[in-house]
């Protein structure tokens, strides 16, 4: 395979795994709005820019902070280099240079979802906002699909090893952000808007039920940073999304029958990941720990890009 | 303009189908429009949502269209197909002796028989290439040769295109198309088939890699890239045939050797189909300022150790000035006349030509010799008094730049239009492939066809529609099968 094609590949798996992590980041942000007595509301739309990095760049649009003005630059702005319909225009450009590297399936998924959004208005407003990203999630879900009715050969392995890269880095941003910016001064750990943010976390990431099937005990955050951290039957989690890669990186090594320093260094992340406990995490500091796990994951995704030559 | 002449009703006007065409005549009769528009559309969906697309150069990226498809097919009979091949294969062969001459001992040019600054001072010609024979001897490997028609016999070459022609890929969909919404035309006629033209690409392609290496020669297609216009065929062909399609960003070029980029490592590439123009192939030798172009290929392609298809240098050979001179050239080199004419043509370079142009500018079409696409061309007689006025100026200036031709009566096909079927006028272009072990065309082509009333204008930008091209067999057809698909062809 051409090494263009895997990286192509790869970054049409990130580029779509952050689509539809930003939508429901959106679905997540306008429950917690309307759930929250203000302010806590202007703070879930603060603490949404948090999680995707974009604080500064959206404070340059000049744009106060609101729903409206935030769920625009999240989802149809062209400014911002991560929106969703940004992402999905990435996402296209790449399947497009790859098309034969797809099946047919895949790719109309991924031409579906972007013109889904190609047609959407800022001005929609909140109904509109949740119909569209309803509309995203059922096609991030098709092409999840169709990806696993693919060949099993090189080129399904990039496109999903992208997408575990992506989710390990979002999933630790969501968590992040959570611990250290969002809970107004005045408010206690363990009061009511501190509950509803843990559970906005988890309604971003479809983990709600999941968390009461695992924790008998009601919303505790050690277990939602247990869950979200270490649990590797959690699909998005950060242990889940390692043993992945590591997963992936070892099909793509059987196949071309060697393998890197990528293949080293992901299995080293999932060895310290299997020995890591939520106690040990908090005592130490999830936010060290998150960052340097951020930090890892990029490092990761810099040694694929080596390994198979994407540059 | 005289009366054109149509491939099923000749010039009958409806009266009565020429012989052999009284099948399709009847299909397309007993098939209401309705129903042709239904099966119609259910095709240009099906291209849309495979994304056979192209893209208009100027528009916004998104603007991605499909070229409209006509329902109606065209046919040739087995007879009239026979003509055609064996005057392409005469044509094909002497455009490439006519380029091994030309980068070679230059006979032609020494025996009088093409003036030298036609051929050395043409910006088609490639100097950096003269002298170098490419493996195995042949420059165009992959030609698409422009026809048209006036007469149940008249078929006229419009124009050779020796250097990356496209379309192939619109041929093979078309067909496709045809088979599953048309299926009943298939029982009572026995077409010949053209699903095998990539696998005879990658034949021909695989006969001209260079000799001395072992195993199977890797074979690359090299495109400009997704935003060109043609990508879709060129990911579509590349695709059917099993190889990587490149970017120069997957090419480099070490010690005169062509390597690809992968993920395993880098891959030595033998043969490169690249549709990408020669002025673009490498920045150290053509445009400096080409980013598509891989630094260093033409010096690997120089040393003999890649071979390029179609060859660099290629263009002399479909270049318009030189077009004039194709009936000279295939007498030359097959000691033939050509079975297939060209178009008469005046060459204003010469002054009797030049004198006859100006006295019939009215009723002629004036070309630039460099020119394509339509650009800088006078249709006399749909111009302005005030455009015959400034070509006539232009062609006391610069004769030389000039060729001029009669207005011709293209042929028509029966297409569906607004206003029910209809004739339009229609061209051809069959692909004929030419490798080390001999000349190869599938029996088809493409059929472009001018939508609108009376154009005779059938380039894709400019409203024009493609239709499958039926070849028929020689072989019987099974009569109880013509006969019930009849049946099924009256239902509606």
């Amino acid at each position: 395979m051409l090494s263009r094609t895997a990286a192509s590949l790869y970054w049409l798996g990130r580029y779509i795994e952050r689509a539809e992590f930003t939508a429901r980041l959106i679905e997540a942000t306008i429950r917690l709005d309307l759930l929250s007595a203000r302010p806590a509301g202007d703070g879930a739309w603060e603490s949404a820019l948090a999680v995707v990095n974009a604080e500064d760049d959206f404070w340059f649009t000049g744009d106060p902070v609101a729903p409206e003005t935030v769920t625009a630059y999240l989802a149809l702005s062209g400014d911002n280099p991560s929106s969703i319909r940004s992402c999905l225009d990435a996402a296209r450009g790449n399947a497009k240079s790859v098309r034969t590297a797809l099946t047919r399936e895949a790719w109309e998924a991924i031409n579906r979802a972007w013109l889904g959004v190609r047609g959407c208005k800022p001005s929609g407003g909140t109904e509109a906002t949740l119909a569209m990203v309803e509309r995203l999630k059922a096609e991030a879900r098709g092409f999840e699909g169709a990806l696993h009715r693919m060949l099993r050969n090189e080129a399904s392995f990039f496109v999903r090893l992208g997408a575990a890269i992506e989710r390990a880095d979002n999933t630790a941003r969501l968590i992040d952000v959570k611990y250290h910016l969002l809970l107004p001064g005045n408010e206690k750990v363990g009061g009511p808007i501190d509950r509803d943010q843990w559970t906005t976390i988890l309604h971003t990431v479809s983990a709600v039920t999941a968390y009461r099937w695992l924790y008998r005990e009601g919303l505790q955050p050690g277990n939602v940073v247990d869950l979200l951290v270490l649990r590797p039957e959690m699909p998005r989690s950060i242990a889940a999304s390692a043993d992945e890669v590591v997963l992936l990186l070892n099909s793509i090594a059987r196949r071309l029958e060697r393998q890197g320093e990528a293949d080293r260094m992901a299995r080293v992340r999932q060895i310290m990941l299997g020995r890591c406990t939520v106690n040990g995490i908090v005592t130490s500091g999830l936010h060290e720990f998150l960052h340097g796990f951020i930090a890892e994951n990029a490092r990761l995704d810099q040694a694929i890009g080596q390994q198979f030559r994407f540059h | 303009m005289r009366k054109a002449f149509d491939e099923i009703w000749g010039l009958s006007a409806g009266e009565a189908p020429r012989h052999g065409f009284e099948a399709l005549a009847q299909w397309i009769a007993q098939t209401s429009p309705q129903e042709l528009d239904r099966r119609q559309q259910t095709a240009e969906a099906a291209f849309r949502q495979l994304g056979i697309t192209f893209a208009v150069y100027g528009e916004d990226e998104a603007a991605e269209r499909i070229i409209p498809f006509d329902i109606v097919p065209r046919i040739f009979s087995a007879a009239e197909w026979q003509g055609l091949k064996t005057g392409l294969e005469q044509r094909v062969e002497a455009i490439n002796a006519f380029l091994a001459d030309v980068y070679g001992p230059r006979r032609i040019i020494k025996d009088g028989v093409i003036p030298a600054d036609l051929v050395l001072a043409n910006p088609q010609f490639r100097p950096q290439v003269a002298g170098v024979r490419p493996p195995h001897g042949v420059y165009a490997h992959i030609c698409g040769i422009d026809m048209v028609r006036t007469g149940p016999d008249q078929f006229y070459v419009l124009e050779d295109n020796a250097r990356t022609p496209s379309g192939v890929s619109y041929m093979l969909e078309n067909r496709e198309a045809m088979i599953r919404l048309c299926p009943e035309l298939f029982e009572m006629f026995a077409v010949e088939p053209v699903d095998d033209y990539t696998d005879l690409l990658l034949s021909t392609l695989r006969s001209v890699a260079p000799q001395g290496r072992g195993g199977a020669p890797v074979c690359v297609l090299l495109t400009p890239g997704h935003l060109n216009s043609a990508f879709y065929e060129h990911s579509f062909l590349a695709d059917a045939m099993g190889i990587e399609l490149v970017e120069a960003a997957d090419l480099e070029v070490d010690d005169d050797i062509v390597w690809m980029r992968t993920i395993d490592g880098r891959v030595r590439v033998d043969v490169i189909y690249r549709r990408l123009d020669d002025d673009f192939l490498d920045p150290l030798v053509f445009r400096a300022d080409s980013m598509l172009g891989v630094p260093g290929l033409m010096m690997a392609y120089l040393a003999g150790n890649v071979t390029l298809a179609n060859a660099p240098g290629s263009g002399i050979a479909d270049d318009k000035a030189i077009y004039s001179y194709m009936p000279e050239i295939v007498r030359y080199y097959t000691g033939a006349e050509a079975k297939l004419p060209n178009v008469e043509t005046w060459r204003c370079r010469e002054a009797q030509a030049l004198r006859y142009t100006l006295d019939h500018l009215e009723e002629l079409v004036v070309k630039l010799v460099d020119g394509s696409g339509g650009y800088g061309m006078l249709v006399g007689p749909t111009a302005s008094r005030g455009e015959i006025e400034r070509f006539r100026a232009a062609l006391k200036a610069e004769p030389y730049r000039y060729i001029a031709q009669p207005t011709l009566a293209l042929s028509t096909v029966p297409t569906l239009t607004e206003q029910g079927i209809a004739p339009r006028h229609v061209d051809f272009r069959p692909f004929c492939l030419t490798g080390a072990d001999g000349i190869r065309i599938v029996p088809g082509g493409l059929t472009r066809v001018a939508l609108r009333e009376g154009s005779l204008v059938v380039n894709s930008s400019q409203g024009g529609g493609t239709k499958d091209s039926l070849v028929l067999s020689d072989r019987p057809c099974r009569a109880d099968r013509s006969s019930r698909a009849t049946l099924r062809g009256g239902r509606d």
